[in-house]
């Protein structure tokens, strides 16, 4: 059993929220990706499935609809780069770039090391501060190419 | 310089904004105490609403006092109500609700309890899309401190009105900004629209009536409500009353989320407020509402950012967020990006929307890296019209069609600039 008994404790809690158990799974999904390793294993998938009283493909069919939640393994530190259309205009090319030569990863993958995993990303809603980059849940805006290996810089 | 008279950023500005005690100093709560104590019903409020003309700002710019008259009525239908309010922001371009639920969340929450006591609903859930980490942070900070001071749960402010607003976090996926594939979002399943009807007000959701709003339309509600529908006219148009906030990006000196009274210019907004076109260009399109409303050339900024004047231009006011490309931007470029992100966001229902959004991308992909063929801006063009309009579940497959064909309507010859003539063909 991968759920701990404070996480389960919490989604008794988050479910509370919902007239029916099934709406609690996806902040359930986020919580389990936070707290179990960074992505969602076939372990935590079999352990939400009997805690939200599903079949397991119906918690893989929703884990691998939404974007946010991986279904594999992925480097410690995740970094997103937007590449639609605001940041494209200004200069997201330069910034995924960057990215690439400071963490040695291709996008949708993860550096040797296994300290970053890259990824380009659509619009994230930070439009009118392009180019932008998330790293770790944290925004970072109105981006050089040159700030790029700063803030990735401090994760180490 | 524009000037007007704003209202919905003017509490944003104050340090610490997003606190009980700094926005109730500022008069936050003022209109819901106003309704309580004035013994508004809540059909009153409903027709204050809808005399007012405010008009949704997610997109559709459906009257929100109508929307909300939709529900059924409450004596010969006892089922539970619910709002679902629309915080999924994912339209490219548009940015505008991270900052008002990040800075003003009292107000949100306030505008909430108006609507929650006009349509008499049990619950409001805030659907935020998993990426808003500080909003959503903010927003339930805020709905911590309302409910220790009375404002929210049982018996707000002494009134014998009850509700709760609810959190939901969403994971990053476009169509859940769609009111329908929200609300199956927030039953805990992949976001797939449902057909229509029946309508969210009958059948929404876990089956019972519910209206789905946009952040920054709540956001209104308590504006109209303390100062009355006859002010909230008095700014914006005849058809399109009130300020709304134009999130403007792209090829501007100051790019930012301004706060304009509806019908203003484009062209102020880019040349008063953001500066003009960056490093001395020149404008060369620009899209008025988001990704999903078709680009404009130059020679039609002086349009009024108004629904209806923009769908006259030939467009939509969507979001009213404007992305400006200067001259030196391809449009074909900005087509390719944004047909690989509708192919990336459907949902797969639909073989329209699924198959189309994917050779969309793959056409102009093949323009752009000089592997175009003869024909090809008709392929784009026949293709993009069997994808639009109402040929789908819901409206992705035509927010990947408009912009396209919009695209190729005002700028047909780059697109055919990037095939190879029949002589370099045949070499």
């Amino acid at each position: 059993m991968a759920l701990t008994a404070a996480l389960k404790a919490e989604f008794d809690e988050l479910c509370k929220k919902y007239p029916e158990r099934r709406a609690g799974l996806i902040p359930a999904l986020h919580r389990c990706q936070e707290e179990l390793g960074g992505w969602i294993s076939p372990e935590t998938i079999t352990d939400c499935a009997e805690y939200f009283k599903l079949e397991p493909v119906e918690v893989y069919s929703v884990a691998s609809f939404y974007p946010m939640f991986f279904l594999s393994p992925v480097g410690q530190h995740v970094v997103s780069v937007c590449r639609n259309i605001s940041c494209d205009l200004r200069g997201a090319g330069e910034i995924i770039n960057a990215a690439k030569e400071h963490t040695g990863a291709a996008c949708g993958e993860s550096s040797e090391d296994g300290h970053f995993y890259l990824e380009q990303v659509e619009c994230q809603g930070a439009c009118t501060n392009a180019p932008m980059m998330v790293v770790d849940g944290k925004y970072h805006e109105d981006l050089e190419p040159a700030d790029v290996a700063r803030i990735l810089g401090e994760t180490r | 310089m524009t000037s007007h008279e704003t209202y919905l950023l003017n509490r944003a500005k104050l340090a610490d904004s997003h606190t009980l005690e700094v926005a109730r100093a500022d008069g936050a709560y003022g209109a819901l105490r106003k309704v309580f104590e004035t013994s508004m019903s809540p059909e009153d409020v409903v027709e204050e609403v809808k005399k007012s003309g405010l008009r949704g700002r997610g997109g559709a710019g459906f009257p929100t006092g109508l929307k909300w008259s939709f529900m059924p009525n409450h004596e010969s239908d006892s089922r539970t109500r619910y709002m679902a309010v629309n915080a999924d922001e994912s339209e490219p371009g548009t940015c505008k609700d991270r900052v008002l639920l990040r800075e003003d969340p009292h107000c949100l929450i306030e505008g909430c309890l108006i609507a929650a006591f006009a349509m008499r609903l049990d619950a409001v859930y805030v659907y935020v899309r998993g990426e808003y980490r500080l909003p959503y942070d903010r927003m339930q900070a805020a709905l911590d401190e309302a409910r220790a001071a009375g404002i929210l749960g049982d018996n707000i402010l002494g009134s014998g009105f009850s509700c709760e607003i609810h959190m939901h976090k969403g994971a990053g996926a476009y169509i859940c900004g769609e009111e329908t594939g929200l609300m199956e979002s927030l039953e805990g399943k992949r976001g797939h629209p449902r057909p229509k009807p029946p309508f969210p007000a009958s059948f929404g959701l876990w089956g019972q009536p519910t209206t789905v709003n946009n952040v920054e339309s709540i956001f209104n509600v308590p504006f109209i409500l303390d100062r009355g529908a006859d002010w909230f006219r008095t700014l914006g148009t005849e058809s399109s009353p009130g300020n709304f906030l134009c999130g403007i990006s792209g090829h501007v000196e100051r790019p930012g989320v301004y706060e304009v009274p509806l019908g203003i210019s484009a062209r102020a907004i880019v040349e008063d407020l953001a500066g003009g076109i960056w490093k001395g260009r020149s404008l060369k399109a620009w899209f008025p509402g988001g990704s999903s409303t078709g680009v404009l050339p130059a020679d039609m900024l002086d349009t009024p950012m108004d629904h209806d004047s923009v769908k006259a231009a030939g467009s939509m006011f969507g979001t009213g967020a404007m992305i400006i490309l200067d001259e030196t931007a391809s449009v074909v470029r900005s087509a390719l990006v944004l047909a690989r992100f509708y192919e990336h966001e459907s949902c797969g229902q639909c073989s329209q929307c699924r198959e189309g959004t994917e050779w969309l991308e793959q056409i102009v992909d093949r323009m752009l890296s000089g592997q175009g063929k003869a024909g090809d801006v008709q392929l784009l063009t026949d293709l993009s019209n069997g994808m639009t309009p109402g040929k789908t579940i819901c409206a992705l497959s035509d927010a990947a069609a408009i912009p396209m064909l919009a695209a190729i309507k005002h700028f047909r010859s780059e697109f055919e600039a990037c095939i190879p003539t029949t002589a370099e063909a045949l070499v």
